[in-house]
């Protein structure tokens, strides 16, 4: 098969998904003359700026109007650049698109995708480089989609389009250029299905976006190193959030670690830990291990935005001490 | 849909429109005192001529967004009357189904984009809808209705901006009624002539006294014809006067009763009641006539909510989503 980039793969679904349906539009920052990741190459050419609309750096504006275009007939798909540049239209998101089926009584359905890049890349700086998706995970009413790779990027983005409520799509920088095999025809990845990364027997690692990359790194170093089978759940979609599949691995390997890239504490990480908790305690053979970012906002120099964020090492630490308490 | 002013006929529905927004939330006020509604309730009592001005040019199709103080705009847009009132009342029969309350009415049938509870948060909605009505090659109109409040919002700058770039058919109106919840617009507003704001990006504006119905209807006529022609969106200021607090109950110690006694010397209501007396469209008699039928009105929709039920609490979670989500 052959191999693409992230952000190539979210483009083709786009694409897909405009000429399919003609009330698909894409708005947002930059995006006519292809966007920072090259996330939106080529879609001016083909679909014209009625279709793809540049817009102006109002956050609030590029939001609001996909809420107002999104109840009157359109699929916008509005997009803005980096996650931390949501917090200018967090209104728009939080206030406005996730209530607005439920205050109206059903009356309404909101479809529209959020594009945002969020995570840590060659020292961007704290207001580059971080991940949101607890605040709008938490928030009822919106959907919330985090792919770790391009094939999954292209299925996920595509059923994001097709949902018929808000969902938020973030696109994770440092696997955004990352090529890997994607099949060149259209199709459906639906939401709300975990993958099982690789399959292990020894313990479980929850995870989701560019940690499920560190997380295969590190399910091989603990096989090589250690002699640990470690299986891989990547969950895809936090809203909705498969438990299932979760559960039905940390039954299998009795031991568990969540990881993401965002902060630890109050991180999304923490309601997987609780339902694990909840449902297998007594199956348990080790607590429910955390490997997150450090509660700092993600600093500029190399070493310290390192020691900051987790890679494929936190990973296998933390695997070793619930296996040597 | 225009009103034609020198029709009886005319003029009378848009007196009944007046009156029924006026004696609905009189009603409201009665109802809140006597602690049948929960919630808190604002209310648009003293500014009903500019909902009905406007709205008087707008077709079913048309799309408006509304404020806090959103029941005249639904009523004027043509929200089903008892549909509201047990919405207020927080009853499964409410046009929002109990979940959204005085503060979130809507009619997406009726092109009411809802009510909203952030102040200004309609601006950018508007330019949505706007964009929306261009990218579909419709001949559709957005109002955005807003306050003098809410005329310092980001929202406005970004939505009229863009707006304007785009010549969106958008109307914003600004409806001036002195007080951003309880401070007045003279302390934080940076002009006395709202209009000023609008000509900044580049839009048309106008300035009219939104308290004389016949003027809210001509002047807005043009804007909203401009917008469905094409030529891109106004901002229409409507001066006028809250005559309530900010909610009700609201103490109101940062203001007279002086000056809201003299406000009320210029009531909407009667300064169109003398409008049509004096121009012999109709008489005394007649008024009363409507007032007793339209009095009528807002109590069979008050009996109405009142033998609804509440929304059964086992469907506290239901259209979160369009699709059912289990769990979340």
């Amino acid at each position: 098969m052959r191999s693409i980039s992230f952000g190539q793969a979210t483009v083709e679904a786009t694409a897909a998904a405009m000429r399919e349906d003609e009330t698909v539009v894409v708005t947002g920052e930059d995006i006519g003359w292809g966007g920072n990741f090259g996330q939106f190459k080529g879609l001016l050419e083909e679909f014209g700026p009625k279709r793809v609309v540049d817009m102006p750096i109002s956050e609030a504006l590029i939001l609001g109007s996909a809420v107002g275009a999104a109840v009157t007939g359109l699929r916008p798909v509005a997009s803005l650049s980096f996650v931390e540049f949501t917090m200018g239209a967090m209104d728009e998101i939080i206030n406005q698109a996730a209530k607005f089926r439920y205050m109206f009584g059903g009356q309404v359905s909101v479809p529209m995708v959020v594009r945002a890049s969020d995570g840590v890349l060659r020292s961007s700086g704290a207001q580059h480089s971080e991940s949101f998706e607890a605040f709008f995970s938490h928030m009822p009413g919106l959907k919330v989609v985090a792919p770790s790779n391009p094939a999954d990027a292209k299925g996920l983005l595509r059923s994001a389009i097709d949902d018929d409520d808000p969902v938020i799509y973030l696109e994770n920088k440092k696997i955004t250029f990352r090529r890997g095999p994607v099949p060149e025809e259209d199709y459906r990845t639906a939401l709300g299905e975990a993958a099982i990364a690789r399959e292990g027997s020894d313990v479980s690692l929850i995870t989701y976006s560019v940690m499920t990359q560190h997380a295969l790194e590190a399910a091989q170093v603990l096989l090589e190193d250690h002699s640990i089978e470690a299986e891989v759940v990547d969950l895809r979609s936090l809203v909705p959030l498969d438990m299932e599949s979760v559960l039905r691995s940390v039954a299998k390997t009795r031991r568990a670690v969540v990881c993401h890239e965002a902060w630890t504490f109050g991180g999304f990480g923490g309601e997987i830990a609780s339902q694990i908790n909840e449902h297998l305690f007594g199956e348990l053979v080790a607590p429910v291990l955390r490997v997150g970012a450090q509660s700092a906002p993600i600093a500029f120099s190399p070493p310290l935005e390192r020691a900051l964020v987790p890679e494929a090492s936190e990973v296998v630490q933390a695997v070793l001490r619930t296996l040597k308490p | 849909m225009a009103v034609d002013f020198k029709d009886r006929e005319s003029s009378l529905e848009a007196y009944r429109q007046l009156l029924l927004i006026r004696i609905f939330e009189e009603t409201l006020e009665d109802l809140f005192g006597k602690g049948k509604i929960p919630g808190f309730v604002h209310t648009y009592i003293g500014q009903e001529a500019i909902a009905v001005g406007v709205c008087s040019n707008l077709r079913s199709d048309d799309y408006v967004t509304s404020t806090h103080r959103g029941h005249g705009h639904a009523i004027a847009k043509g929200i089903d009357l008892n549909g509201l009132m047990a919405e207020v009342f927080g009853k499964v029969t409410g046009i929002c189904k109990g979940r959204g309350g005085s503060m979130h009415v809507a009619d997406f049938s009726k092109g009411i984009l809802g009510a909203n509870g952030i102040v200004a948060a309609g601006t950018v909605i508007a330019a949505g809808a706007g964009l929306s009505i261009q990218s579909r090659e419709q001949d559709q109109v957005v109002v955005c209705f807003f306050g003098d409040g809410g005329i310092n919002k980001g929202t406005v700058h970004e939505a009229m901006n863009f707006c304007s770039v785009k010549r969106l058919p958008v109307v914003f109106v600004c409806e001036n009624n002195q007080y951003a919840q309880f401070t007045s617009r003279k302390l934080t507003t940076s002009v006395s002539d709202l209009s000023k704001r609008g000509a900044a990006y580049g839009m048309s504006t106008a300035s009219l006294d939104g308290n004389n119905v016949v003027e809210v209807a001509e002047v807005s006529k043009k804007a909203i014809d401009d917008a469905r022609n094409g030529l891109g969106p106004t901002l229409v200021v409507a001066d006028t006067y809250r005559f309530g607090g900010h909610y009700v109950g609201d103490p109101q110690a940062y203001r007279s009763e002086d000056e809201v006694s003299k406000s009320r010397t210029r009531d909407p209501l009667l300064l169109f009641e003398k409008h049509l007396e004096s121009q012999g469209l109709v008489d005394r008699d007649q008024l009363e006539l409507e007032k007793v039928a339209i009095t009528e009105l807002v109590d069979e929709a008050v009996s109405f909510a009142e033998r609804s039920d509440y929304p059964e609490v086992h469907s506290a979670t239901d259209y979160v989503f369009t699709d059912r989500i289990e769990g979340s």
